[in-house]
C-alpha cells in the first residue's frame, strides 16, 4: 500500500524550470537561546569619549531595572550561522515559483533593494523639516501621481501600511464623506468571494456588513445586490478582477446601482496586477482605491510585510485624505517646493509617520523601470500565463468558472476528493516536494476545495511547463495511489505536515512556555 | 527598460495559440470596451536600471537631513541607533526579503522560527508573556491596544495620557471614529500624567488607559498611579514603552501592565523617514484571544520534530471575518525578523550598554545646553535618553540654523504639543561622540543668540 516517497523529479526544462525545496535545510534549528552561552556577546559600539557617570545618577530611584532583560549570548560568528541556517529552512521567490493566488508573488528586482539602501532616502528622520527632506517630498509627489495616473483617481494618499490598513482608511474616508452629507449610513455591501480583510475593516470603520452573493458565472448576482441596495448603503467593496480571477463584467451598472442610492464604491486594488495599462479602477466608477505595492509593483513581501496600501479616491474626496500629505506647491518659476498640507477636512493620520516610506521608494523605483508601456505589458503576460495554467489544466482538475481569467485562476479538487479522498490541501503539500510554493487553497470561501493559482507574469513558460507537469502527475497519482499515500507528503521538506491542533491546544508563543 | 519578464515573443505567440487567441488583447475580451483605457499610461516609457538609480538619488540629494550630512539629534520615536554589518547583512538575505506571509509551515520554518525568537525577546523586553509577530508601527500597536482593552473591559472610554507621542493620539482618534472609542486627553503637569481622581461608581470610567514610559518628552513617570486608575475601575493599563530605555528600566509588566506596546524601529531598522518600522506588541496571558495580528506558536511535526506554525488563527481576519476584533493581515515580519537579529547581536549585555550609553549622552549634552544662556528645561521630570528644552526663539528657526552647521538639531515641540511655545525635544544616542556634542552645544548658542 505504501510506496516509497518519490524522489525529487531531475531537474530543468531549456528555460530553467523554478525549483528549490530539494535545497532547503532538513535539519531542524535550536533557538538562539539554546545557544546562548553567558558571557559571550557580539556588540560593538563606538568609541565616544563622553565622560561616565555612574548608573545609579543616571536612572532615577525606583524606576531601575533590577536584572537586565535575558537575551541570548552569542558570538557574532555563531549569530550568522543561526540566522543563515533559518535563512535555508525558508522558501522564497528568489529560490523558486510561488504560484500563491491573490498574494502576486512576482520576482523583486534588486535595484529597488538597492534603491532602498541609498544613503539620502534611508537615512532621513521622519520628524525633519520639509525644507530639509525636499527629496522624500519630491519622490512622494511623483509617486502619488504615477498611482493616480495607473488607477484613473485625483489624489492619493501613501500613509497606510498594508492592504488591510488602506481599506481601513478608505471605509473611514467613507464615513466622513457621508457624514459630510448629514447622513449617517450603516451598511457596506461585500460579495461572498471578499478577502477576509474586507469584512473585519468594515467592522472596524463602523459598519455593518451586508454580503451578497456571486452568481452562477462567479460575479456579483444583480438581483441580489439590487435587493439590499438602500439609502442606508454606505457603500460596496470589490475586487475586480473578483477573488475568483474573473472579470466582474457588470461593473458599470454595479457603479450605477451604488451610485445610485447614494453609496460609494470602494476598489480592492489586491488584483490590480491584472488591468495595469488596460482598464482603471476610476473609469469603471470606483471613488475609492487602495493598492497593495507588495503586489502589484514588486515590493519584497519579507515574509508578511512590509507592506504598502496607499488609497487613491476620486475628486470630491480628495478634502478627505489623510494628512498631513506632501504636496507640490506652485511658487512660480523657480523648481518645485514642496510642502506639508492637511486637507480641508481630514480624517486624520492613519500612520506615525508618513507610511512604509522605503517601500514606497521601491515602488517608484518599480514604475520608473517599467513605464507605462512595461506597466501594461506586465498585465497582459500576469494573464496569458494564468490563461495558460488554466487552460492546460482544464480536465486535470475541476474548473469551477469555465471561461477565460485574468491574473488567477481557481481551479478545485472536488471530483479528487469525493472520487479518491484526496483533497486540496494534499495537493498543496504534494506540490511543495516538487520544488513549488503551493497554491493558495480554500480560499475563496465559495469554491469547494479550492486552489488558487497565480502565475505572475515573472515566471517563464518553462516554469509553467514544469509547474503544470508537477500538478498533472499529481493528479495521476490521486487517481492511482491510495489517499493515504498521499497525505503522507511532504517528505523532504525541512519538516513535514505540522500538529497545528496542537499548537492550538498547548500554545507555545515564546521560548520560555515551553515547560 | 526593466526586463523581469522572461518571454519572448515566440513563446507569447505559441502561448496564444495554445489559447486559441490571436493577439494579447483578446485576453482582456471580458473587460467591457467602453471602460477599456483607450490611450497609453501617461507615464514615462520605462528606464535602465542606471536610470533608475541616478533618478532615486537626485531624490536623496534634495534632503538635507540624511544622517550622513546632518548629525542627528532627533528622536520621537525614531532613533539614530547603531546598525551593525552584520543586522544588514543577516536580515537582508533574501530568503527572508522575498518570502509571503507563512501560509506553508513545511516551507516556511525560517520565517516561523526567527518570528518565535523575536516574540520571545519581546516578551521577555515587555515582561509579560505573550508577544504577537509584529504590527505596522508603534502608533498601529497602540490603536490595537486600545481596541483589544476597550473590548476586554466592554468600555469605550479611553484614557489618553498627553504624554503619549502626539502622532499616536492623532492616529487614535482617526480610527476612534469607526470604533466609537471616545478618547480622554489626561494632560501633564511637570512632565508626568496628572490622573484624576476615580472610582468605580463615578460616571464614565475608563476602560483602557494609556501611558508612556518614558513619555514623549523623555520624562520617566511613576506608572503606580495609572496603575491605581486601573485598579479602581477595572481599566487595562497599556503602557507605551521606548525599547531601549527599557534596557535600564521596570518593565511593563513589572509596574502592572496589561499590554505593552511600543516602536520598535530602533532594533536595526533604518530611519527610512518613518518606515517600514515595527510595531511591538506584548500582553498579558489572559488576552491573548484577542491578540492581534499574527502568533507563532511551537508544536511538532508527524515525524515529531519542532517545527513552529501560525496558531490561534481562528482569532484571524479571513477566519472571523467581521467578527474579528484586528483587521491586520500583512504586518512587519521582516523588521521582527531584523530585531530579532539585532538582539541577538546586542546580548544581555549590549541591550544595557546600548541604553547606558544613550543615557550618558544625554546627560552629557542636557547638562552642556542648560549651562548656556537662555536654555532651560522645558519640564522638570527626570529623564533617561531624550529630552525637551524651551529655547529663547522659535524651535523651527533654531533648526533652520542648526541644519546649517551641521546638525538635525530635534523636533519642534511647537504645534506638535501643548504648551509647546519653543520647545526642542532632544534625543542623544550611543552614535554621539562628545565632539560631536560639544559642537552641537556651541552652535546651539549661536543659534539661540
Amino acid at each position: 500500500m505504501m510506496s516509497e516517497p518519490t524522489t525529487v523529479p531531475p531537474g530543468g526544462a531549456p528555460g530553467g524550470k523554478a525549483s528549490s525545496a530539494p535545497l532547503l535545510g532538513r535539519d531542524t534549528e535550536p533557538t538562539l537561546f539554546e545557544l546562548s552561552h553567558a558571557g559571550r556577546h557580539s556588540w560593538s559600539l563606538r568609541t565616544t569619549g563622553i565622560p561616565e557617570v555612574p548608573i545609579d545618577q543616571l536612572v532615577p530611584a525606583g524606576h531601575r531595572r533590577e536584572k537586565p532583560v535575558r537575551l541570548a549570548e552569542v558570538s557574532e560568528r555563531d549569530l550568522v550561522a543561526h540566522f543563515t541556517r533559518l535563512s535555508h529552512r525558508q522558501f522564497s521567490v528568489d529560490l523558486g515559483a510561488y504560484p500563491l493566488g491573490s498574494c502576486t508573488m512576482k520576482y523583486n528586482p534588486k535595484v529597488c533593494d538597492a534603491v532602498a539602501e541609498l544613503p539620502g532616502l534611508a537615512g532621513v528622520h521622519p520628524a525633519a523639516p520639509a525644507s530639509l527632506t525636499q527629496g522624500w517630498l519630491g519622490l512622494f509627489v511623483e509617486l502619488e501621481e504615477a498611482l493616480c495616473e495607473i488607477t484613473g483617481m485625483a489624489a492619493a494618499t501613501l500613509q497606510p501600511a498594508a492592504g488591510a490598513a488602506g481599506e481601513l482608511t478608505g471605509l473611514l474616508l467613507m464615513r466622513a464623506w457621508h457624514e459630510a452629507q448629514g447622513q449617517v449610513r450603516h451598511k457596506v455591501i461585500i460579495p461572498d468571494s471578499a478577502h477576509g480583510t474586507n469584512p473585519a475593516s468594515v467592522t472596524l470603520g463602523g459598519f455593518e456588513v451586508v454580503t451578497v452573493p456571486s452568481d452562477e458565472r462567479g460575479c456579483v448576482n444583480m438581483a441580489a445586490l439590487a435587493a439590499v441596495l438602500d439609502e442606508d448603503v454606505a457603500g460596496i467593496m470589490l475586487t475586480n478582477p473578483n477573488t475568483l480571477g474573473l472579470f466582474e463584467e457588470d461593473i458599470a451598472s454595479i457603479a450605477a446601482a451604488v451610485h445610485g442610492v447614494g453609496g460609494l464604491l470602494y476598489y480592492d486594488g489586491a488584483n490590480l496586477n491584472a488591468i495595469l495599462g488596460v482598464v482603471r479602477p476610476g473609469d469603471m466608477g470606483f471613488d475609492i482605491v487602495h493598492m497593495n505595492l507588495h503586489k502589484t509593483f514588486a515590493t519584497p513581501h519579507g515574509g508578511g510585510g512590509p507592506g504598502a496600501g496607499p488609497v487613491a479616491v476620486s475628486e470630491r474626496l480628495v478634502p478627505y485624505l489623510p494628512g498631513p500629505r506632501p504636496a507640490r506647491m506652485d511658487k512660480g518659476g523657480t523648481s518645485p517646493t514642496y510642502e506639508w498640507v492637511t486637507p480641508p477636512r481630514s480624517i486624520g493620520r492613519v500612520h506615525t509617520w508618513h507610511g512604509n516610506s522605503l517601500v514606497l521608494a521601491r515602488a517608484l523605483a518599480y514604475i520608473l523601470a517599467n513605464g507605462g508601456d512595461g506597466l501594461k505589458r506586465i498585465a497582459e503576460i500576469a494573464v496569458l500565463n494564468a490563461n495558460w495554467i488554466r487552460q492546460r489544466l482544464t480536465g486535470t482538475y475541476d474548473v469551477p468558472f469555465d471561461r477565460p481569467c485574468m491574473h488567477e485562476v481557481v481551479l478545485s479538487a472536488r471530483t479528487m476528493k469525493h472520487e479518491h479522498g484526496v483533497r486540496a490541501l494534499d495537493v498543496a503539500k504534494r506540490l511543495l516536494e516538487e520544488g513549488f510554493h503551493a497554491p493558495t487553497v480554500y480560499f475563496p470561501l465559495i469554491v469547494e476545495e479550492a486552489l488558487m493559482i497565480e502565475p505572475t507574469e515573472t515566471e517563464s513558460p518553462q516554469t509553467l511547463q514544469a509547474l503544470a507537469e508537477s500538478l498533472e502527475r499529481i493528479a495521476l497519482e490521486a487517481n492511482t495511489e491510495d489517499s493515504g499515500w498521499i497525505a503522507q507528503f511532504p517528505h523532504f521538506t525541512p519538516v513535514r505536515r505540522l500538529d497545528e491542533a496542537r499548537a492550538a491546544r498547548t500554545l507555545i508563543p515564546t521560548f520560555d512556555a515551553r515547560n | 527598460m526593466g526586463n523581469y519578464i522572461p518571454h519572448t515573443d515566440d513563446e507569447v505567440a505559441a502561448m496564444l495559440a495554445f489559447l486559441g487567441l490571436s493577439s494579447l488583447d483578446e485576453l482582456f475580451d471580458a473587460v467591457p470596451e467602453a471602460l477599456k483605457l483607450q490611450r497609453a499610461l501617461e507615464l514615462a516609457d520605462g528606464v535602465g536600471e542606471p536610470d533608475v538609480l541616478a533618478h532615486m538619488e537626485a531624490f536623496g540629494e534634495q534632503n538635507r537631513s540624511r544622517t550622513d550630512r546632518l548629525v542627528c539629534f532627533a528622536g520621537g520615536g525614531a532613533y539614530d541607533h547603531e546598525i551593525p554589518a552584520v543586522t544588514r547583512a543577516l536580515a537582508g538575505r533574501s530568503e527572508f526579503v522575498t518570502s509571503y506571509t507563512p501560509y506553508q509551515p513545511e516551507v516556511a520554518q525560517g520565517v516561523l522560527q526567527a518570528i518565535f525568537e523575536y516574540q520571545t525577546m519581546v516578551a521577555r523586553l515587555a515582561g509579560l508573556p505573550v508577544a504577537n509577530a509584529s504590527l505596522y508601527d508603534g502608533g498601529s500597536a497602540a490603536v490595537e491596544a486600545v481596541n483589544l482593552g476597550a473590548a476586554a473591559s466592554g468600555r469605550h472610554t479611553v484614557w489618553v495620557s498627553a504624554g503619549i507621542h502626539p502622532h499616536w493620539r492623532q492616529m487614535l482618534a482617526t480610527f476612534a471614529a469607526g470604533t466609537g472609542h471616545r478618547l480622554q486627553t489626561i494632560p501633564l503637569a511637570g512632565g508626568v500624567t496628572a490622573w484624576p481622581d476615580v472610582d468605580a461608581e463615578s460616571g464614565d470610567p475608563p476602560g483602557v488607559v494609556l501611558v508612556g514610559y518614558p513619555n514623549y518628552l523623555g520624562c520617566i513617570e511613576d506608572l503606580g498611579p495609572a496603575r491605581d486608575v486601573c485598579d479602581r475601575t477595572g481599566a487595562l493599563l497599556v503602557v507605551g514603552t521606548d525599547p531601549v530605555a527599557a534596557g535600564l528600566l521596570k518593565s511593563a509588566g513589572e509596574w502592572g501592565a496589561d499590554v505593552m506596546v511600543g516602536e520598535g524601529q530602533v532594533f536595526g531598522t533604518a530611519l527610512g523617514f518613518g518606515g517600514p518600522y515595527l510595531g511591538l506588541f506584548a500582553c498579558a496571558a489572559s488576552h491573548v484571544r484577542r491578540l492581534p495580528g499574527r502568533l507563532v506558536g511551537e508544536t511538532v511535526d508527524v515525524d515529531d520534530r519542532r517545527a513552529y506554525v501560525t496558531t490561534l488563527r481562528a482569532r484571524e481576519q479571513d477566519i472571523r471575518r467581521e467578527k474579528a476584533t484586528s483587521n491586520v493581515c500583512t504586518n512587519q515580519t521582516l523588521m521582527a525578523v531584523t530585531a530579532a537579529i539585532q538582539l541577538g547581536w546586542l546580548g544581555t549585555s549590549g541591550l544595557v550598554e546600548v541604553a547606558r550609553r544613550c543615557a550618558q549622552a544625554t546627560r552629557y549634552t542636557r547638562d552642556a545646553l542648560l549651562s548656556l544662556d537662555r536654555v532651560v528645561p522645558f519640564v522638570d521630570a527626570p529623564v533617561l535618553r531624550e529630552f525637551a528644552v524651551r529655547l529663547p526663539v522659535p524651535a523651527e528657526t533654531v533648526i533652520d540654523r542648526m541644519a546649517d552647521a551641521g546638525f538635525l538639531a530635534g523636533i519642534a515641540l511647537d504645534g506638535e504639543f501643548d504648551d509647546g511655545e519653543h520647545g526642542l525635544l532632544i534625543a542623544v544616542t550611543e552614535r554621539r561622540t562628545r565632539d560631536e556634542i560639544d559642537a552641537y552645544a556651541t552652535a546651539l548658542a549661536k543659534a539661540v543668540a
